[in-house]
């Protein structure tokens, strides 16, 4: 259980049974589109708001996880899980569709990772039989919320990432047969003075690289113990900035073994500038891709460091800095 | 980032940024200032084909050509802005595209769409100015101190 100050080793090996993965149009013409559930073409998904397709994202990729797991859905216990938009209403009015207990969380784009650690505690403590964990966000939905109208001609820097629409859920059980959430570490706030909002790779980094740290010095682990150490949504700023903190720092990290989802979703020719973020971008590329990998026997072990930015448009034009977070979550399959 | 906010960083985080600033991709400056040269300008060119156009064909003068050419450029940007090209005219061509009249109308017209969700009263009237609001705003005053100085300077200044 408690290992140092911040990291769970979950000894009873919480399984993800089954998992759904949702995107949307511009994900079906990415790199990972065969890795999806279930893609739209349309970015309204049949609804009248963005905010209500970023509903149905979750609704569908929760429906996706528990059929197949060959469940019903009243034998989830409780969902946990969260988005970016005010008071995380599409995660909620989801729930009230799934009819589940539901704990509304709030990681910004770790999300993902802190419900997965929330998630495998409460199994490990046999809390719970079944339950889902997830993440969603919505390009446009979030755009608007945290930016200009998604028309408005306001040229975006280099630096700026693309948030993925989609919604990955992972359905946890104490039993079953699937790769095993074996440990967690809870990020701390770091904030680093960054206050560019078009630069959230930049900001994030160093959340991402203390949070690794904390997670290898804890479990006393090399980072050679991981095929793949995988962060959130650093995109290409933060990937190099971390590489670079790690090397300061003496980590041992190889270059090789640090990927980051926001690099993997897209292609090369989609016009994402920096990379994917969003909470929707670590769980569909983990719940997804990574773990399809894994069942491929491709990697035993991986840890996913889903990275948040916890600022609002409201922080933001009251020129506070940005603070970040990151949850690590290590996941192992096959190979004792 | 002004000095005064930098002076309140702590050592750990003023290192951070120094190292951090050297991975950012830098925006092309000089590249983004040729884009939206030529944007801007291709922009105009049309304007001025549409008010020679009003000036041939109707019957304006140069000095009243302006209204309807005004009109009609805020027209093709609301057009365009609906059918969701010109947000990306614009990350091409950035100031080229935002400061003609044609940014102005693209900035009223995408709070419009974004809002409309939230109905035709609180939402596309209330965020229709989101944008263009504090353009308004500061224009108008910008105007009324110009004005204010040119009165004062030919009432008095003897101009």
């Amino acid at each position: 259980m408690l290992t140092g100050h911040r990291t769970w080793v979950f000894d009873q090996k919480p399984v993800i049974v089954s998992t759904g993965t949702v995107g949307g149009p511009f994900e079906a013409n990415g790199a990972l589109a065969e890795d999806f559930d279930l893609l739209h073409s349309d970015l309204w998904l049949g609804q009248d708001s963005y905010e209500k397709a970023h509903k149905v994202l979750l609704e569908e990729a929760s429906q996706k996880a528990i059929e197949k797991a060959g469940l019903q859905k009243e034998q989830i216990q409780f969902f946990l899980g969260g988005d970016l938009i005010n008071q995380i209403t599409p995660t909620s009015f989801a729930c009230r569709t799934l009819g589940t207990p539901y704990l509304g969380l709030f990681g910004a784009c770790s999300t993902s990772m802190e419900g997965l650690a929330l998630g495998a505690y409460l199994v490990n403590t046999k809390g719970a039989n079944y339950l889902l964990t997830g993440a969603s966000s919505h390009n446009t939905a979030v755009e608007k919320q945290f930016r200009y109208p998604t028309e408005y001609g306001g040229q975006k820097p280099p630096t700026a990432q693309w948030t993925v629409t989609g919604a990955g859920v992972a359905l946890l059980s104490d039993a079953g047969d699937g790769p095993c959430v074996t440990s967690a570490t809870i990020g701390r706030v770091i904030d680093m003075g960054m206050t560019d909002p078009f630069n959230m790779g930049g900001a994030m980094a160093p959340a991402a690289v203390d949070t690794i740290e904390a997670h290898l010095t804890e479990r006393n682990l090399k980072p050679s113990y991981y095929d793949l150490i995988v962060t959130g949504d650093l995109g290409q700023i933060g990937r190099a900035v971390s590489l670079d903190l790690f090397k300061k720092h003496g980590t041992p990290i190889r270059e090789e073994q640090y990927q980051d989802c926001g690099l993997m979703i897209y292609r090369e020719s989609q016009p994402v500038l920096s990379g994917a973020s969003g909470p929707g971008c670590s769980a569909t590329v983990v719940y997804g891709h990574l773990l399809n990998r894994m069942k491929k026997g491709e990697f035993k072990r991986i840890l996913v460091v889903a990275t948040g930015a916890l600022l609002s448009p409201l922080s933001f034009q009251q020129s506070e800095t940005i603070p970040c977070i990151a949850h690590a979550v290590s996941i192992e399959y096959g190979g004792e | 980032m002004s000095n005064n906010q930098k002076k309140q960083l702590t050592p750990v985080q003023q290192e951070y940024q120094d190292l951090e600033k050297q991975k950012e991709t830098k925006r092309p400056v000089v590249k983004n200032c040729i884009k939206a040269f030529f944007t801007g300008g291709i922009i105009c060119l049309i304007g001025q084909a549409i008010q020679l156009f009003y000036i041939y064909y109707f019957d304006f003068t140069d000095q009243t050509a302006g209204n309807p050419t005004v009109g009609t450029m805020i027209f093709i940007s609301m057009l365009l802005t609906g059918f969701g090209v010109y947000d990306r005219i614009a990350q091409f061509g950035g100031a080229g595209s935002a400061v003609p009249v044609t940014g102005f109308g693209n900035a009223v017209i995408s709070a419009c769409i974004e809002h409309r969700t939230e109905g035709f009263v609180l939402g596309v009237g209330g965020n229709m100015f989101k944008l263009a609001g504090s353009v308004i705003l500061f224009g108008t005053f910008s105007a009324f101190v110009i004005a204010t100085i040119k009165t004062i300077l030919i009432q008095w200044g003897g101009l």
